[in-house]
């Protein structure tokens, strides 16, 4: 735990000044831009051929990993722990390259002034950019010291090997890589391809290792943001406006500038903030400055209660996600259906908080943010001065799930930073502020038409999306919330239509999973954005796959085939047909009775066409008389490749299925015409006890020797499917507009049989 | 204004408004970090701690009536070094994701067993229904609580390490 | 002359045998056969399940946690506890095997289909108004729900109680069997309201008070005054202490939404009958307002505004955050302690003025802090408004543990002042038997659903 009582802390030129031996220049690549998805690398040539992972972003062996001249070895990946458990994966795959305990790695996570430039920490590629660039620079590094060892030893460097930090011959030589670290060059390109070792011989990836910052985290040590109290510390407040498009009036700045402990009132057009000495001061102030405070109001809000048709009547501009150029053929039934998903909430339990400290001209702000160095680029935009002025330094934060309020705390701080030069200010959001603030997940319309065949096979899938873009991420200061109240604004960046592989708001949209002979699939992209949204845990494959996976259970049910056994029907990926197997066989799907008031869903997807595949088994059971549905169990058959933790995979995939119920049966961001009213738990209500399945069963498809697949945001659209599929089954009937509340179950109940 | 707290078994004295919430104290006078803010309504069980051996919401309870009564916060349930059995029980069964509502869940948790080590697995559900995690560690909590029952039984204590 | 009396006195004694055993003899009415499941119509059950809803069944036949209907609540009366019968359509354990004539009977005359007499904790001595068609579309519902195996404990009765003939008497008392004439000076709107308030909706069984035969006494109709499951039962009469009058719009906002402007959201057992109605049609809740509303005084002829919803798209009212836009409270040094419970725990919801139900409601106009006794006030701040699981709407936490008996005394000290009210006399002692457990206080949250009172509560375990 780095000691929060010293601001300043580490740098990479103080943690590389005692005693390293290694020379070292720190290498920066510009910033992903403001997508989550970095973009493809370009293709190889003989002078820049394509690396392993984050490799390809910053190739230098010593961007990844030190050995300092006493053995010491420090590890720097660009990625944020945001519960995810890479604190304690990443570590795990450097010391299984290199030949250490677990315990010898030093893992030094997100800072601007010390790590590589990664990006965000999103899209569930922590370990396949991070993990694959460590574990590959480890054993490259292991390779140079093996070679370094022979040259010292006199002997062919294929007699040594690497164990338990050292260099050992055949003949008993033995060498710790503290003898030879001092004479080799890290500062060197990664090369292509490495020497990994064996799963068989693996000797700490692909165990259970324990996170290490649980220990802390609940015998109440110093783990987040909020638990920073560097010495002189302040604390800090804003005031938001009531609505997106309010401007202030008037506020009573005199009277609350003398309240007890205020050390400053913060005006500047239309923001408003409060710096004290004690938390309870900044609160009461600043409640005072919010009650004092007049705005002029503009119902700019969509009409909630038409929120899908208010959605379709954006202007678009269309994009093809996918088109095999192949005609419908032989299609006698259609599955034709319309699913919708509305506005929805990261809900972070704590409220996002940042540390900004001002010190001769550099701004260093502790925050929970998911990419360091494009909120960087946004607050030194934002305070208008250089970049190199501005240190952002990851700090664990409250789960965020994706672009929460983190990024918009880490501006305030900065802002309040400059009133109070020399002192550290904690700037803390209220409950309704991270709620009314929040970019939330974009409500969504899709259609899907599924065409079956005469063999009651899917011939033809076609499939169209609504969405804004799911990215309003830093990079620029116009996508902080507070610049855009300052006297001199700055202008969210346009939104553009951006179609990849990895896909956004049309991730997962293309059936790439199912064997078609059509498929046309279009994204309608929403650039207006009349309620602010960004990224949440797996962008618009939620609503995506929760659409085609409801379909293709339709279509199942209208080829009168057996759920699992429809969809293995049309999986040709090996790996798909394993997860699939693994889910319906643990869950006893041939063995399944129907009871009254239960009913079983499936579904599968593999995320974003590119990371884990998921399968996932569901049973629900619905109180008829209240329509209230209730998830009873769920089993899941998981691919994540090349396991490094399978006890953090698992936690990941039991956590994205609980999320994604409560998402799925509860969860829509409410609002007037003007204001955004769920501000607290009582207006947007998550997950209890009380709604918790009974169990949850995770079984994971070894994968020896392939490469991490990405995991953390893979249930979350399978989840969702299986709980529909399950309610068409207990009820007969589906449900097509999230959330599946106990009045939509009603009223299903109660509508006509389907013809 | 000076008030005379007894936190973890050590009286310690706090120089605030009696209004202010126990939360601020322990976070910021007292420098403890097991209790969090999480909404200041409570509507989360973020900031839950024990006292007399109830489990309360600290962001609610002013300072002003704890005068006299034993708070506990999870740092008074054990060390890295020396966890006590519910420190134990979440280490063992891994239960935190980002593990911010944890402490608030154990407090809570720990306030039933002491009671009933024995608490069925309903009860630790209803037990814990004011408390909030976003994560979905929920399936993990739940073990680590009966767990945890189960240590507190075995060693015959009432859970303090 | 001797053996003359004795014949006579035979002859009577027969008679009144006669008369006896035609009043506690009631026959068995057959079984429905089995194996030939009965269907309904559609629109028949959903007619049902807004009866069943109006008649707030759930709240007594379903336990805790348990199954919809199932049956098996204790019921605890000045006689002994009785246990809730399971009404589903199980055969072996519910109401499977009962014809719409037994059902029939059940509901009017307190019989169940062996021909046992029913204890008037089910209240057919208000189920006996209801009508031909309406008791046709609550079998129709029943009949269709889940069937669960659950036998109900038997009623623990003290003697003559326990003997269930005895309550043929009971019957010959109080039980006024048939329908209500409908009177005519008074709007249809009134009588509909009045079918359903007096029949279904069973509101005097809790809102009037009871003479020691358990009968209700109508000489006080909707009096209140008595403590039901741990709360105290407010009059619906002139003497409500509501101190924002009720009128038509604000009852029918209560009963359907669960809340009304000024007077803040339904608590304790209430919150299961609104719960309840929330899923009945706008008209007949209106109905039962304005019943209601002119029992307490208000003359139901006078038009009312449109009723308060939740409904999404309105303007905002001028504030909608709770605590960052609370004005803070000044605390001068040495206050009382009362008030600076009410600055810390409860001025951040219950001033902010955030309309209801997710702000709360301001004290002074509560009716809990206005009524004859703390019970509920007590009962709030002890236990809240746990929260609905998955469901928009309103949590007040509970400051069980919190908060000593001093303490509590202060704060309702403090809130009675500030509704220019004396103390409570008796708020010691109702704290300290609440906080000890005496008082036994069930918890619901605003759905309806029974939680388990906060920590500070004797009784920790369901």
């Amino acid at each position: 735990m780095d000691d929060f009582k010293k601001p300043g802390g580490i740098t990479r030129r103080n943690l590389l000044a005692g005693g390293g031996a290694l020379v070292v220049s720190f290498s920066l690549t510009q910033a992903f831009g403001q997508s989550e998805n970095p973009p493809p690398p370009p293709p190889p040539t003989a002078d820049k051929p394509t690396l392993p992972g984050a490799l390809n972003d910053d190739p230098f062996l010593d961007s990844w990993i030190k050995i300092d001249g006493k053995g010491a070895i420090t590890v720097f990946t660009g990625k944020a722990e945001l519960g995810q458990g890479i604190k304690t994966s990443i570590p795990q795959c450097a010391a299984e390259e290199l030949d250490v305990p677990f315990d010898a790695i030093k893992l030094i996570t997100a800072d601007t002034f010390v790590t590589p430039n990664e990006g965000f920490t999103a899209g569930s590629m922590s370990m396949l950019n991070s993990g694959t660039a460590v574990r590959n620079a480890a054993a490259q590094i292991r390779e140079l010291l093996i070679a370094q060892a022979a040259v010292k030893l006199g002997v062919d460097p294929a007699t040594l090997h690497a164990e338990d930090g050292h260099i050992v011959g055949a003949k008993g030589e033995k060498l710790a890589y503290a003898d030879v670290v001092g004479n080799i060059q890290l500062h060197v390109n990664a090369q292509p391809v490495s020497k990994l070792k064996a799963t068989k011989d693996f000797k700490v990836m692909g165990k259970a290792q324990p996170r290490v910052d649980i220990p802390g985290k609940v015998t109440g040590g110093q783990a987040f943001v909020q638990d920073m109290r560097p010495e002189g510390m302040l604390h800090g407040r804003v005031v938001r406006p009531p609505s997106y498009h309010a401007t202030l009036i008037d506020a009573d700045i005199a009277t609350v500038e003398k309240m007890p402990g205020v050390v400053k009132v913060v005006r500047d057009g239309s923001y408003l903030g409060i710096i004290a000495e004690q938390e309870w001061q900044a609160v009461k102030a600043m409640r005072a400055l919010a009650r004092s405070a007049k705005w002029n109001e503009k119902a700019t809000l969509p009409d909630i209660n038409h929120l899908p048709e208010t959605l379709k009547s954006l202007a678009v501009q269309d994009g093809v996600v996918a088109d095999n150029k192949t005609p419908a053929v032989g299609v006698v039934k259609t599955v034709d259906a319309t699913f919708t998903r509305p506005y929805q909430m990261h809900g972070s339990i704590g409220p996002s908080c940042a540390v900004g400290h001002l010190v001769d001209g550099v701004t260093t702000v502790w925050t929970h943010t998911q990419g360091v160095y494009p909120d960087r680029d946004a607050i030194a935009q934002l305070l208008g001065v250089d970049k190199p002025k501005v240190r952002c330094i990851h700090t664990e934060g409250s789960g965020c799930y994706g672009h929460n309020g983190a990024d918009d705390a880490a501006g305030d701080a900065a802002l309040l930073a400059q009133q109070v030069p020399g002192k550290p200010v904690r700037v803390q959001f209220m409950r309704e502020q991270e709620h009314a603030w929040d970019p939330f997940g974009p409500g969504m319309v899709t259609h899907i038409k599924i065409g079956l065949n005469a063999e009651n096979k899917m011939a033809a899938w076609d499939y169209e999306l609504w969405s804004n873009s799911h990215g309003s991420r830093p990079g620029s200061a116009g996508a902080l919330v507070s610049s855009r109240y300052l006297s001199k604004p700055f202008p969210e960046d346009p939104q553009k239509l951006v179609i990849t592989p990895l896909g956004s708001g049309d991730r997962n949209a293309d059936p790439l999973g199912y064997d078609l002979p059509h498929k046309h699939v279009i994204w309608h992209f929403i650039k207006d954005q009349p309620v602010r949204q960004s990224s949440m845990r797996a962008l618009g494959a939620y609503c995506n796959v929760f659409s085609m996976e409801s379909a293709v259970g339709e279509a199942a049910i209208l080829a009168g085939a057996d759920q699992v056994e429809f969809r293995l029907s049309h999986v040709k990926d090996p790996r798909g047909i394993d997860v699939i197997n693994a889910a319906a066989k643990n869950f006893g799907w041939t063995d399944w009775k129907p009871a009254e008031g239960r009913g079983r869903g499936f579904a599968y997807a593999r995320y974003k066409n590119h990371a884990c595949y998921l399968a996932i088994a569901v049973e629900i059971e619905v109180d008829k008389n209240t329509g209230k549905v209730r998830l009873v169990r769920a089993n899941v058959g998981i691919d994540s490749g090349e396991i490094v933790n399978p006890d953090g995979i698992k936690n990941q995939t039991e956590g994205g299925i609980i999320q994604s119920m409560s998402w799925t049966l509860f969860e829509a961001v409410q609002f007037d015409r003007t204001r955004i009213t769920s501000v607290d738990w009582q207006t947007y209500p998550i997950a209890r006890f009380g709604s918790i399945p009974d169990s949850i069963d995770i079984e994971i498809v070894p994968r020896p020797g392939q490469g991490f697949l990405g995991t953390g945001e893979g249930a979350q659209g399978p989840t969702a499917a299986a709980i529909g599929n399950a309610i068409r089954d207990a009820i007969g009937k589906r449900l097509y507009d999230l959330p599946l509340t106990p009045d939509k179950v009603l009223a299903a109940m109660a509508a006509p049989a389907a013809a | 204004m000076s008030i005379t707290l007894n936190v973890n078994g050590q009286d310690q004295t706090v120089n605030a408004d009696p209004d202010t919430p126990l939360l601020y104290a322990l976070r910021n006078d007292l420098e403890l970090n097991g209790p969090k803010f999480g909404c200041g309504l409570g509507q989360c069980g973020a900031c839950t701690v024990i006292v007399d051996g109830k489990p309360i919401f600290s962001c609610l309870t002013p300072i002003a009536v704890l005068e006299g009564k034993k708070i506990r916060t999870v740092e008074g349930l054990g060390t890295v070094e020396k966890p006590g059995p519910m420190q134990q029980a979440f280490i063992e069964e891994q239960a935190a994701q980002c593990g911010y509502c944890i402490p608030g869940m154990m407090m809570r948790a720990q306030a039933l067993l002491e009671k009933n080590p024995a608490a069925t697995e309903t009860q630790i559900r209803t037990a814990l229904e004011p408390n909030l995690c976003r994560c979905g560690t929920h399936m993990r909590i739940l073990r680590a609580v009966k767990r945890a029952g189960e240590l507190m039984q075995q060693a015959g204590t009432g859970g303090n390490a | 002359m001797l053996r003359r009396l004795l014949i006579v006195l035979v002859v009577v004694v027969i008679l009144a045998g006669a008369a006896f055993f035609s009043l506690v003899y009631k026959p068995a009415i057959d079984a429905v056969p089995p194996g030939q499941a009965q269907t309904f119509d559609t629109a028949l059950v959903a007619h049902g399940a807004e009866l069943a809803a109006i008649g707030d069944c759930s709240s007594c036949h379903t336990t805790a946690g348990g199954k919809p209907f199932a049956g098996g609540l204790a019921v605890p009366t000045p006689f002994g506890t009785i246990y809730s019968s399971n009404i589903t359509p199980d055969r072996a354990t519910g109401i499977g095997q009962w014809s719409e004539a037994a059902f029939q009977r059940a509901l009017r005359e307190g019989v169940d289909r062996d021909g046992n007499f029913l204890y008037p904790a089910f209240p057919f001595d208000h189920f006996t108004h209801v009508s031909d068609d309406d008791i046709n579309a609550l079998y129709a519902y029943f009949m269709t729900r889940q069937a669960v195996n659950a036998p109900s404990p038997a009623s623990v009765l003290q003697f003559p109680y326990s003997i269930r003939q005895a309550m043929a008497g009971w019957d010959l008392l109080f039980l006024k069997k048939g329908p209500l004439q409908p009177v005519a000076d008074q709007s249809d709107e009134w009588n509909r309201g009045r079918y359903l308030a007096e029949g279904l909706g069973h509101c005097a069984a809790c809102h009037t008070p009871r003479n020691q035969l358990g009968a209700e006494d109508s000489s006080q109709q909707f009096a209140g005054g008595s403590v039901i499951d741990g709360w105290y039962v407010y009059p619906l009469d002139k003497n409500s202490p509501a101190p924002t009058k009720w009128d038509v719009a604000s009852l029918t906002s209560y009963l359907k939404h669960g809340f009304a402007q000024g007077h803040g959201a339904a608590a304790g057992p209430m919150a299961q009958v609104t719960a309840n109605l929330a899923g009945v049609n706008d008209a007949d809740v209106k109905a039962i307002a304005t019943y209601v509303a002119s029992q307490m005084g208000v003359d139901s002829t006078t038009p009312t505004p449109a009723p308060t919803t939740m409904a999404a798209g309105e303007p905002s009212p001028p504030l909608n955050s709770g605590d960052s836009l609370n004005l803070p409270m000044t605390v001068p040094t040495g206050a009382d302690i009362g008030q600076t419970v009410f600055a810390t725990a409860c001025s951040s919801c219950h001033t902010a003025g955030r309309a209801q139900p997710f702000g709360g409601v301001d004290l002074r106009q509560s009716s809990a802090v206005n009524a004859d006794s703390p019970q509920n006030v007590v009962n709030m701040v002890l236990y809240g408004l746990p929260a609905s699981d998955g469901k928009v709407g309103p949590i007040m936490p509970s400051f069980a543990g919190a908060l000593d008996q001093g303490q509590l005394v202060a704060l309702l000290g403090y809130l009675r002042s500030g509704a220019g009210k004396s103390a409570w006399s008796d708020a010691a002692t109702v704290v300290a038997d609440t906080l000890s457990g005496k008082t036994a206080v069930k918890s619901y949250s605003a759905d309806g659903i029974e939680r388990v009172p906060g920590a500070g509560n004797a009784r920790t375990t369901p």
